[in-house]
């Protein structure tokens, strides 16, 4: 016990937790903006894997690190208005166009990944996101060792937890995209468009879904791997539901996940010889499937989430 | 202006012809691929079809990679038909795999037709207890299906690298992570002297035809439609919902255990943690393709493997890689949705109401 309570007051535990939430935050924003327009995203895992190879390949084409982040964020979009096309005004199904768009954007990536790169063994490294040395924060005892080693990402996801806050809850925008995922005849009636609404959030949500698998790739690591994506995306549906659609949850669940995957790897060198190891690569999704089960039936579910709507149909 | 009408029964013609056409313009796409990777288009084409007809052994390794479609395209189909969101066929077929090395590879030493049908059964078992615990957390908690199956996948696999490094561990394995053989007359007889193609296809045949039979004409297939179709009007019209979800889900885990089970006993013989390239996820493919129809995922199997084996065979020929196939099979998905649209809607150009004169 007394080895998880020191654990838990290192300072390295909590910088390793919140790099590990990053990719999440950005998922868990991104699934959250698309849900409460009322659209269910799974092109979430195949956007990440997206967003991570075209991020690092625009990188090591020479575009530099700011530019990487924005040719992710441009990758997300695209795959994002082919999921937003599908499901809205063609009102097809959202699990299937979801899971459609995830096998699209990982093959896809697979295999330009493949085409520019065709006879690598080990995968070339960029050089990815430097920790930023913050003047006041950094010399901060206990903060700022865990604030003063994240990345510039890190930082953008904390920032987009307030973005997609203030968008949702302080202006007309954000209570249109909320009033579309709840009941969108209310909207159309006050002339609003429906469509646009939902594409945008779509859209949105999707190139921030992208900027998480970027994280993976350019600051993380810094480099591409197949399978490297690993189910975070499918988490991040997991975690929304558990937040119940709101992004300041959604940021505490990230961070709690995070929080847990940094515990285990530290308890698997504790305890490693008696355990499997495979006991602890289980843990994130099992966790992630007991905080579906505790949220599930309290969770406050968008009301016309997967309905789809059509102009002049009620 | 645009208006989008419903069609009332989309007819015959558009339900069989769009699928066809989905699959067409989905190999067409690939010529940008194919550009893309500096490739002679024609001649790759050429290598893809001769990939698959250009000799019985090529054809044979179609139908040898159709058969595990085929069982997870059911597995989807049926699923998919109750709307119930079965995205686990893959973890699912590594629970049939495991239990058929577990009980197929020396524990139960007895002849074949004991054991064949022995290790059949506790493979559909172990794939029904892979689809029936998440359908449980949703009617007792509400959990999400979707999410629940698509974790359980990766929790699956891990196990499946645990109990190949532990108990069920080759001990002759010469330290591979595989586990025993299957005594020999627990495998599957092959269909073709020296080929790969095994009596797995039969199964999944006479499954295909049994699940069409069950569906269209059994009052489990009628209770089975309806909760997909109207869940309020099932349950107003007695049908016990959950109930019925769960035997959706004991079938559709039990037919995704099998592509497992037809794997090992069928093709490999042993089981290694990479049996299945995502049969699982492209089963939801066959079956989008198939209609959800079980008779057309023995048609949607065949064209699926056709892409994989052709495609194969020509990225071995040219140089292309072979994620070309996924990126196929992945495009025929959306078509097929887009084309769907078409089937069930029609667009019709309206002349806005002419304004009335005063």
């Amino acid at each position: 016990m007394m080895d998880i309570f020191n654990i838990l007051i290192s300072e390295s535990f909590w910088a390793a937790s919140l790099r590990i939430s990053t990719p999440l935050i950005f998922g868990v924003l991104g699934a959250l903006l698309c849900e409460k327009s009322g659209v269910l995203n799974l092109g979430i895992e195949g956007i990440f894997v997206a967003g991570a190879m075209s991020g690092w390949l625009a990188v090591w084409l020479g575009a530099g690190l700011l530019g990487g982040v924005m040719v992710a964020a441009l990758t997300g979009a695209l795959f994002g208005l082919i999921h937003a096309i599908l499901t809205i005004p063609l009102g097809l199904s959202q699990h299937v166009s979801g899971l459609g768009v995830t096998l699209f954007a990982t093959s896809i990536s697979y295999f330009i990944y493949r085409t520019a790169l065709p006879n690598v063994t080990s995968p070339p490294r960029i050089e990815p996101f430097r920790p930023i040395d913050l003047p006041i924060i950094s010399d901060l005892p206990f903060f700022g060792p865990v604030f003063g080693q994240q990345t510039a990402m890190t930082w953008l996801a904390l920032l987009m937890v307030l973005v997609v806050w203030y968008v949702l809850y302080r202006t007309p925008l954000g209570t249109a995209i909320q009033a579309v995922g709840d009941n969108p005849n209310s909207v159309d009636a006050q002339g609003l468009s429906v469509y646009a609404l939902r594409v945008g959030a779509v859209v949105a949500g999707s190139s921030l879904m992208a900027l998480g698998g970027a994280f993976l790739t350019m600051s993380a690591f810094d480099a591409f791997f197949f399978g490297m994506v690993n189910g975070r995306g499918w988490i991040c549906i997991a975690l929304v539901i558990f937040a119940s659609w709101r992004p300041g949850k959604a940021l505490l669940g990230a961070l709690l996940f995070g929080a847990f995957d940094a515990l285990q790897v530290r308890l698997q060198t504790e305890v490693g010889s008696f355990v499997p190891g495979q006991v602890f690569l289980m843990a994130p999704y099992l966790l992630s499937i007991v905080a579906l089960i505790v949220a599930a039936r309290r969770a406050d579910y968008p009301r016309a989430l997967l309905v789809p709507w059509f102009k002049g149909e009620r | 202006m645009i208006r989008i009408e419903a069609r009332n029964s989309p007819p015959m013609l558009l339900k069989v012809g769009v699928p066809i056409f989905a699959a067409f313009v989905s190999l067409l796409l690939a010529a940008i691929p194919l550009a893309f990777a500096g490739a002679n288009i024609g001649t790759a084409f050429v290598e893809m079809v001769r990939g698959v007809f250009g000799s019985v052994f090529a054809f044979s390794e179609m139908l040898t990679r159709a058969t595990p479609l085929i069982f997870t395209g059911l597995a989807a189909a049926v699923a998919f038909r109750a709307r119930l969101w079965n995205i686990g066929a893959e973890g699912q077929l590594y629970l049939g795999a495991m239990a058929a090395v577990a009980v197929g590879t020396g524990v139960l030493d007895v002849s074949g037709i004991i054991l064949i049908p022995v290790i059949i059964i506790i493979g559909c078992f172990a794939g029904a207890f892979g689809m029936a615990v998440p359908v449980i957390l949703k009617t007792r908690f509400g959990a999400d299906e979707v999410v629940t199956t698509l974790l359980l996948n990766f929790i699956v696999l891990i196990l499946v690298q645990m109990m190949l490094e532990g108990p069920l561990k080759d001990p002759m394995g010469l330290g591979w992570p595989q586990s025993s053989p299957i005594l020999d007359q627990g495998m599957l007889p092959v269909l073709l002297d020296r080929m790969r193609v095994h009596s797995g296809l039969i199964i999944g045949l006479i499954l295909a035809l049994v699940l069409q039979l069950l569906i269209t004409r059994s009052v489990w297939g009628f209770k089975l439609r309806a909760v997909g179709e109207n869940i309020a009007a099932s349950r107003h019209a007695g049908i016990r919902i959950n109930r019925s979800l769960l035997s959706v889900a004991v079938c559709s885990g039990g037919l995704a255990g099998l592509a497992g089970v037809s794997e090992v006993i069928g093709l490999k013989g042993y089981l290694t943690a990479d049996i299945s390239p995502g049969f699982g996820y492209t089963g939801i493919v066959v079956a989008m393709l198939a209609g959800l129809s079980p008779v057309g995922v023995v048609v949607a199997a065949l064209f699926i493997a056709s892409v994989f084996v052709g495609a194969d065979s020509m990225s071995r020929a040219m140089g292309v890689s072979s994620y070309l196939a996924d990126l196929v099979v992945s495009m025929s998905l959306l078509c097929v949705l887009i084309g769907g649209f078409f089937a069930h809607y029609r667009v019709a150009w309206v002349s806005a109401p002419a304004k009335v004169k005063k």
